[in-house]
């Protein structure tokens, strides 16, 4: 089992989020804070690959990681609730980040998030009801002269338009069913 | 010039500085005052209000001075027309964002913020920004905080987590969302909180403060039917003045004592009293607990024996070390053991019955009022204390009466238990109850006086957050002979960090200290979360030396002498540790989750 899921954890499968449920994760989040033993401020790298092992951070395994770091858990929330990368609520199978960026914002990404929350249907920091999209916003990727950027999931779409969204978020629905059909 | 000193200028003023200190302190030092909202003396700047601009020639921006380095050559400039009119602007900002409802808010005598407005001679907010919603969390029985009064200045933060260890407040969220606060902004009964009220005693504006009992106080004076009787403990008589303008460390004990007169209270009392009674009772507690190490030689003694007074303590030692619940002394603190002896030995004396009768406490402390809460300190059959006041609440009781405090004559407290010695006063101070229990104990075992300069053992006083002693016990009387050459090795701690040091520490070097004192707030309860503010080092200092005062102007210092004190022994408590004293005087403690989530609204 423990095999099974450090190897999805590797591929950072969305599918395999909702079969890991937190209690049964705890001694995988321990294996992650001992790997992290002997590091200073390793609070966020543990945060992120308990995030990356189970799809987001739910309040249990927060509550878990505050004791085993004996670090107060006003300070664990703080920083989760700080970087927009954290989520407490599960996501869908593909992440999307709009970045509100000062470069992003001047050329349109308010535009562009506006459409995704049309288009999709949802708010931000919510996902839709098939669990497909999740819809996030970010504080600059890096890629200020690609402004504005959207990142979904790994991959950076540069230079998006409020009216180009609908296909850009069809691909993945298109490739989805590419991928079922195959399956 | 030495190696480690630079020159610069403030203000046209020529200055020589340490190298490693800031823009900020450096003017300090010069006597240069530069306003700030955030910055906690002693602790790294936090760089968040930025109040405290400067100008520096040749650099090109304003730069905070509480966290901008000296270097040789520099020249400041801290109040210049740029500099004030950025800190308008900084000061307007704040302002813009501030639910102040300042004409009717508990800081409105005080507030950092309102005051800095007015030097800046701010009379308009350019800027019309969104607020915060105020919101009151009223989770907890000694704090309220209020989020839109709030201007994340993070001094709680400071004294929360650096100071006290705890880590209850921290940011939460971000930008303009960001909140002060417990995990996920829940409310503060949700984490491990003390209630020490240390963000209470730092915070700028009225966004954290004690959650008053005044209206319920008043209530009761107010009702014929009620015996209202007070106890006022040690701290608040070398600060109470303060919140009448008198400067910090005039000793104030008769005029409260009028004060407190003219209020209508039925019975005016001392929490010294009990102060004495605990250094009996906790005093033979640490005797038992070495006669059982020493002549029995048993080896599950639980030593060093620990202070019980200060309840942020106990909580905290609840929350972090629940493993040393043995080493704590079973002793209930002197507001408790009063608590329970008025609503019984004195109750039974004035032929009141108990559920008539109102305990009203004035506190230098926030947890006080938890405290009065807990379910062990219901020994009277009712809850012993009713109400506790903080010295800042008894300020604002006494103005709210119209009552002229500086022009009261002096008066003295009631009898029986208003009666207390020098030993008691000084439980007010870090290191206190540690001297008035090794006066008492040295004098028990030796028949002797404690045979140091005016009783005093400077080893524990003072500022310093970790202090050690020893005393060597010699030519001891029959009872005591096991004690003969042993030396009683203790240390006192104040401020929650340097408690948990402490623990560490004993933990680390078993067998080593016997008697372990600590304190919740630095300089112990002379500088309480309940005291008149801003209580800085300087302010602790001299509340400190009026204790002192306080303890040599009396004739009885030690204890064992107070005649009052000897008198209940006789007529009701038998003798310390009797099977009276355990149901009233002594309590116990539980094991708690410090990690836990409560479910809120």
């Amino acid at each position: 089992m423990a095999e099974m899921i450090d190897k999805k954890q590797a591929q950072g499968c969305a599918d395999c989020k909702e079969e890991l449920d937190v209690s049964e994760a705890l001694p995988l989040i321990d294996q992650i804070i001992g790997s992290f033993k002997t590091t200073k401020g390793a609070l966020i790298p543990i945060l992120q690959q308990t995030q990356n092992l189970l799809g987001y951070l739910p309040e249990e395994a927060l509550l878990h990681i505050s004791r085993e770091l004996d670090t107060p858990y006003s300070e664990v929330t703080g920083v989760v609730t700080f970087y927009s990368f954290f989520s407490t609520v599960p996501r869908g199978k593909h992440v999307i980040r709009v970045c509100l960026g000062t470069a992003c914002y001047v050329r349109g990404g308010k535009q562009v998030l506006d459409a995704l929350v049309r288009d999709l249907n949802i708010g931000v920091g919510e996902t839709t009801e098939d669990r497909f999209f999740s819809l996030e916003v970010g504080r600059c990727f890096g890629a200020c002269s690609l402004a504005p950027v959207v990142m979904i999931d790994e991959t950076v779409h540069q230079r998006i338009r409020p009216d180009k969204v609908h296909e850009l978020l069809a691909q993945y629905r298109d490739q989805d069913q590419e991928e079922g059909a195959h399956a | 010039m030495s190696k480690q000193m630079i020159n610069m200028t403030i203000n046209g003023k020529q200055i020589e500085t340490a190298k490693d200190s800031t823009v900020f302190q450096a003017a300090q030092k010069a006597g240069i005052k530069i306003p700030t909202l955030c910055y906690l003396e002693g602790k790294s700047p936090m760089a968040a209000c930025r109040v405290c601009v400067v100008e520096i020639e040749k650099v090109r921006a304003l730069a905070a001075s509480c966290s901008t380095p000296v270097f040789d050559g520099m020249v400041v400039h801290t109040n210049n027309k740029r500099v004030r009119d950025a800190r308008k602007i900084v000061v307007e900002l704040l302002l813009s964002e501030h639910e102040g409802n300042c004409q009717i808010c508990d800081r409105s005598d005080d507030c950092e913020l309102k005051q800095l407005a007015h030097d800046l001679g701010i009379r308009d907010i350019s800027f019309d920004g969104e607020k915060t919603a105020s919101y009151e969390d009223i989770s907890t029985v000694s704090l309220v905080r209020d989020a839109g009064k709030c201007i994340k200045c993070r001094r709680c933060i400071t004294a929360c987590n650096e100071t006290q260890g705890v880590g209850a407040l921290f940011p939460q969220y971000r930008g303009f969302e960001t909140r002060i606060g417990p995990a996920f902004t829940h409310q503060l009964d949700a984490v491990a909180c003390v209630q020490c009220g240390q963000c209470a005693a730092v915070c700028p504006v009225g966004a954290i403060t004690e959650r008053s009992h005044i209206e319920q106080v008043v209530e009761a004076l107010e009702d014929p039917s009620k015996t209202v009787v007070v106890q006022t403990a040690p701290a608040i008589r070398a600060a109470l003045g303060e919140a009448f303008g008198m400067p910090p460390g005039t000793l104030v004990t008769g005029k409260m004592v009028s004060a407190l007169r003219q209020l209508g209270f039925d019975g005016i009392f001392d929490t010294n009293f009990t102060a004495d009674l605990t250094i009996l009772e906790e005093g033979s507690e640490l005797l038992m607990r070495l006669h059982a190490a020493l002549k029995e030689k048993r080896d599950d003694v639980a030593l060093p024996q620990y202070t019980s007074c200060s309840p942020g303590w106990i909580q905290y030692m609840e929350y972090y070390f629940p493993e040393i619940i043995p080493n704590i002394s079973s002793c209930k603190s002197p507001q408790q053991m009063f608590g329970a002896l008025a609503k019984t030995y004195y109750a039974a004396q004035k032929k009141v019955d108990p559920k008539d009768m109102v305990v009203v406490s004035i506190m230098p402390c926030t947890a006080k009022k938890f405290e009065a809460k807990r379910p062990e300190m219901f020994s009277s059959g009712y809850q012993d204390v009713d109400y506790v006041l903080t010295t800042r609440e008894l300020g604002s009781l006494i103005k709210m009466h119209g009552i002229d405090f500086s022009s009261l004559e002096n008066s003295e407290m009631d009898s029986p238990l208003g009666l207390s010695s020098g030993a008691a006063d000084i439980f007010a101070n870090s290191g206190g109850v540690m001297e008035a229990a090794l006066r008492t104990v040295y004098a028990l075992t030796t028949g002797r006086n404690l045979p140091t300069k005016n009783l005093h053992v400077k080893e524990v006083s003072g500022l310093k957050g970790i202090k050690m002693a020893s005393v060597t016990l010699t030519d001891v009387v029959d009872a005591w002979d096991f004690l003969e050459g042993v030396e009683v090795k203790v240390a006192v701690a104040h401020g929650l960090e340097n408690a948990s040091t402490l623990v560490k520490y004993s933990q680390e070097h078993p067998g080593e200290l016997h008697f372990i004192e600590i304190m919740t707030c630095p300089g112990g309860c002379i500088g309480g979360g309940g005291q008149p503010r801003f209580t800085t080092d300087d302010v602790r200092r001299a509340r400190i030396a009026a204790i002192y005062k306080e303890d040599e102007g009396k004739t009885i210092r030690q204890s064992h002498e107070n005649p009052a004190i000897t008198e209940i022994y006789e007529r009701f408590l038998e003798k310390p540790l009797s099977e009276r004293s355990h149901k009233l005087l002594h309590t116990h403690y539980h094991m708690k989750e410090k990690v836990h989530l409560k479910e809120d609204a």
